[in-house]
């Protein structure tokens, strides 16, 4: 089946079959991607750039090697040191790749709203790899596929998500998302760290993390940025570490069979023990950068199946 | 001798509260008399018949940015007096938030010049309350009152230092000037694009609460009661703020409120999908607010509704909605969208015109803002009821970043004059 859409710029948009046709054709890719031999020529002539304008090795490179194993032609440019510092808008940056008729354009950006923008100005289609605080909407179908695959389900299910919320596009995509599959969310972390008006988002809130992960299903943590901890959000570190970091005792209040979570990068000792991420029993934090792979081509399957892909017999034919 | 005689018109007084029939005569640029019943004998008297529209006091708009000096390529005094008399707007009293500021004589001067060459409409300026508008050291406020400043401020950048702030708000009152402040504390708005709440965090846009508003106006009273100065707020925006400005007025203090056309009519939800042209300072409120401020305004604590006419250009914001400028341009919409809250209900149109004309005349001590003998003929003429979709190409401002771009509006002027003499004249 085609995506509905043009362009996947967040869940909000996404409607539940759009995200289960997404989860299932995922499903296939990880198969796949665990063969030998993993190419296919599903995007096969067509242009796919990844612009950063806000750097991320993980993300970067797991949209490349999604596109290269799809067979589509990648190219990655890191925005940040180029454009914007010569001061030319994003607009005509748009403008000037989009002459160069890519297929698909994968952006992240610092500013929420900016991938939205983006994406009225260009031809193509654009797949949002994190804007601002908005929405990061490949990291929450990743998450939901490692759920899917780990509990069978992704209804009635319990999620905490622990953190730094305020700031996370990974807890928005992930509380529009599981909301839509009628999973209960629990948001979980400092009342600092909570944006305003987030009650409204049909979660439950907890300050005291043992209250909010007992008997969850999955615990879901968040990274938190350095520049949080200089005392304006949180006291300290370790005061952090102390009250929300998951470690074992907190994680004692989960189900038995709770999994942990991270988008990573994650900070050891700062928002989780090193012990936990490590347990291969609870953590299913590697499978979610494997899964990331796999939803990442499936998405981009989606998104281009919907196009007329010319075959392509060369130019000179 | 030159004499204009304006026939079946609905004359709105908002001196006297009234809305009826009659006919203005104007001698030698002055509103001559108001004649309500039988029109006088048409004698070789020009005549215009107004044909049962509208024709009220011109608009006295607080707070117009006109981007001379420095960036005339936004907005000059031509193309802002242009879009001012097509609005209706017969006076524009001018912010200092220029490049450089309107901070010294020299500049005023300069500012002044420019006016009278250039603009349709009558320029009133403002000058900066202190050097740069950097809150750190006081401008030539005696100076600048003799070159013709009308009030001071420092627009959007708040003075922060109590004392400073304190010491220009003495200094100003020994000279008997008006202050006009921007009521937002700045370690809380300083970088906001929204206000705080769900639809902020949805959008994941840096945001504000409102409390910002109110904290700013308690300070800003404290210091107006402890000094005695007369002072203006900019704008009132939401709910929060309300019972502070109460409690100043209740308590006597010199204090006049205003509010942006754009608060009154817009609220946060507009500013969903990114448009960064619902992009103003402070932010957009929610719907509560709005209604708030609109029946704030309608029992009279708010005092003004102005324009803020900001003029940006395409650059500033074809951006990201939290690099987007702010600020959005308004002189010739301020009408019809204030038509909006009397088709509504709201508001009726003399205590409109209270807001928009009369009231602001009276803060500065102007002769305006009254359909009465004596007052200057600056009149506007208007259809409130034509319906029509505004395109913002077809604003005569340089700038074309109005929020009401393809909205159904309703409201048009027909003419409009200045000192007696025709300035504007629109198709009926």
């Amino acid at each position: 089946m085609a995506f509905s859409a043009r362009h996947l710029l967040g869940i909000e948009q996404l409607s539940v079959p759009d995200i289960q046709s997404i989860l299932d054709l995922a499903d296939q890719y990880v198969d796949f991607n665990r063969k030998a031999h993993k190419h296919s020529d599903a995007l096969a002539g067509l242009t796919q750039i990844n612009m950063f304008f806000e750097n991320s090795t993980r993300t970067q490179a797991s949209f490349e090697i999604a596109g290269k194993r799809l067979g589509a032609d990648v190219m990655s440019m890191a925005m940040g040191a180029s454009s914007l510092s010569k001061g030319e808008t994003l607009i005509d940056t748009a403008l000037t790749l989009n002459a160069m008729n890519p297929d698909l354009l994968v952006v992240r950006h610092p500013h929420s709203g900016a991938v939205d923008l983006l994406a009225q100005k260009v031809k193509c289609a654009v797949l949002n790899a994190g804007d601002g605080r908005h929405e990061h909407p490949t990291q929450a179908l990743l998450d939901a596929l490692t759920i899917r695959r780990a509990k069978g389900r992704l209804h009635r299910l319990n999620v905490a998500i622990c953190g730094d919320i305020a700031h996370s596009r990974v807890a928005r995509s992930n509380i529009f998302l599981l909301g839509k599959m009628e999973s209960r969310i629990r948001l979980v972390g400092p009342k600092t760290l909570m944006p305003a008006g987030i009650d409204q988002f049909g979660v439950e809130i907890y300050d005291d993390m043992a209250e909010g992960l007992k008997d969850v299903d999955v615990v879901m943590m968040l990274r938190l940025q350095k520049e949080r901890m200089d005392g304006a959000f949180i006291p300290s570190e370790r005061e952090y570490y102390h009250r929300w970091g998951l470690n074992a005792e907190k994680l004692s209040n989960a189900k038995d069979d709770a999994i942990v979570m991270h988008p990573g990068p994650m900070n050891r000792g700062v928002e989780i023990d090193g012990e936990i991420a490590d347990d291969i029993r609870r953590s299913v934090i590697q499978e979610q950068v494997e899964m990331g792979v796999a939803v990442r081509m499936a998405a981009m399957d989606l998104l281009m199946r919907g196009r007329s892909v010319p075959q392509n017999k060369g130019v000179l034919v | 001798m030159s004499e204009l005689l304006l026939i079946g018109a609905r004359i709105i007084d908002p001196e006297a509260g009234t809305d009826r029939l009659g006919s203005v005569m104007i001698r030698d640029g002055l509103i001559a008399e108001v004649l309500y019943g039988e029109p006088p004998a048409p004698g070789r008297v020009e005549t215009i018949d107004c044909g049962g529209m509208c024709l009220a006091p011109g608009i006295i708009d607080i707070g117009v940015k006109v981007c001379e000096p420095g960036e005339r390529h936004k907005e000059s005094f031509r193309s802002a007096g242009d879009a001012a008399v097509a609005g209706g707007v017969t006076t524009m009293v001018i912010r200092p938030d220029t490049e450089p500021a309107i901070d010294s004589p020299e500049t005023l001067e300069f500012v002044h010049r420019r006016a009278v060459d250039d603009s349709k409409a009558n320029v009133l300026p403002m000058a900066a309350l202190t050097k740069g508008r950097k809150g750190r050291e006081m401008a030539e406020i005696g100076f600048l009152q003799d070159a013709g400043a009308v009030a001071f401020t420092d627009c959007d950048a708040v003075i922060e230092n109590n004392k400073v702030f304190g010491r220009c708000l003495t200094y100003a009152n020994a000279l008997g000037a008006l202050v006009m402040g921007h009521v937002q504390e700045p370690s809380l708005s300083n970088g906001a694009a929204a206000t705080s709440g769900p639809l902020a965090t949805k959008l994941g846009l840096p945001a504000v609460s409102p409390i910002a508003e109110r904290i700013q106006l308690e300070r800003d009273m404290a210091i107006v009661e402890a000094t005695g100065a007369r002072y203006h707020i900019d704008q009132i925006s939401c709910a929060a703020a309300l019972p502070a400005l109460k409690r100043a007025k209740d308590a006597g203090l010199r204090v006049t409120a205003g509010a942006s056309i754009h608060h009154l009519t817009l609220n946060e939800f507009d500013i969903e999908g990114y448009p960064t042209f619902f992009k103003v300072k402070p932010p957009l409120r929610g719907e509560s607010d709005r209604v708030a401020v609109v029946t704030a305004l309608a029992d009279g604590l708010i005092d003004i509704v102005s324009s803020m006419h900001t003029p940006q250009d395409e650059e500033s914001k074809r951006q990201p909605f939290e690099a987007a400028a702010s600020g959005a341009v308004g002189l010739e919409t301020l009408l019809p969208a204030a038509m909006q809250l009397v088709h509504a209900g709201m508001i009726d149109l003399p205590i409109l015109w209270q807001k928009l004309s009369l009231n602001p005349a009276r803060l500065l001590g102007l002769p305006a803002g009254r359909m009465a003998a004596g007052a200057p003929a600056d009149l506007v003429l208007f259809d409130p009821d034509k319906p029509f979709v505004l395109d913002r190409e077809t604003l005569r401002s340089k700038s074309k970043n109005t929020p009401f771009d393809g909205r159904r509006m309703q409201g048009r002027v027909l003419r409009c004059l200045v000192g007696g003499k025709q300035m504007f004249e629109g198709n009926s």
